[in-house]
């Protein structure tokens, strides 16, 4: 395991390197892509990319939280989440990217 | 929203690159983040999101059918967090 952390840097980077765009246009071809997204989700849509995973985004009911310093309760206003569900070529890859 | 919706929204805004060329940007930039979490890297996205690798150890699993004991070895599985302006965005602030 390496343990780097990658950004959108690195993103457009490997834009620019698989398609002979500049690396301004590239840059900002990953933004939209992520603009896209999140305003799909924003609006509660879920985004399905195949081979790749799945975001979908849940109700969550109101409940009674707790303090865990002070102990005291508060109440948890209902909201809503966002989950990935990876699919299974990527929970394939990662698994046996990371065997030792 | 469906990988080839989200191909053709940017293909729209973009009417001077090829249908084909969109393609492969969007695939490169999926492509990338699996390729990182493989190599165990995290992949953060401020705004969006974090995907990370979790560990999860070696544990004794039962099959629910015989309740026979099985080793499951220890795994890598990928883990996506979302980012605070998306989580306020799906919260309508």
């Amino acid at each position: 395991m390496s343990d780097k952390t990658l950004t959108r840097m690195d993103l457009s980077e490997a834009v620019f390197r698989e398609v002979g765009l500049s690396r301004n246009e590239s840059a900002q071809l990953v933004e939209s892509v992520l603009g896209h997204m999140s305003d799909a989700l924003a609006s509660g849509e879920s985004v399905k990319i195949s081979s790749f995973g799945t975001f979908s985004v849940r109700d969550k009911a109101a409940r009674v939280g707790r303090n865990p310093k002070t102990g005291q309760e508060v109440p948890i206003l209902p909201r809503r989440v966002l989950t990935f569900r990876p699919s299974h070529l990527m929970k394939d890859r990662v698994a046996d990217g990371n065997k030792r | 929203m469906i990988r080839s919706e989200l191909i053709q929204k940017i293909a729209d805004e973009n009417p001077h690159l090829y249908q084909r060329d969109v393609e492969r940007i969007v695939n490169t930039i999926f492509e990338e983040v699996i390729e990182a979490m493989a190599r165990g890297d995290r992949v953060e996205l401020r705004g969006f999101g974090a995907f990370s690798v979790k560990k999860r150890d070696a544990r004794i699993g039962r099959n629910p059918r015989t309740g026979e004991s099985v080793q499951v070895e220890e795994k890598h599985v990928p883990f996506f967090k979302t980012g605070k302006l998306l989580r306020d965005r799906l919260n309508g602030k």
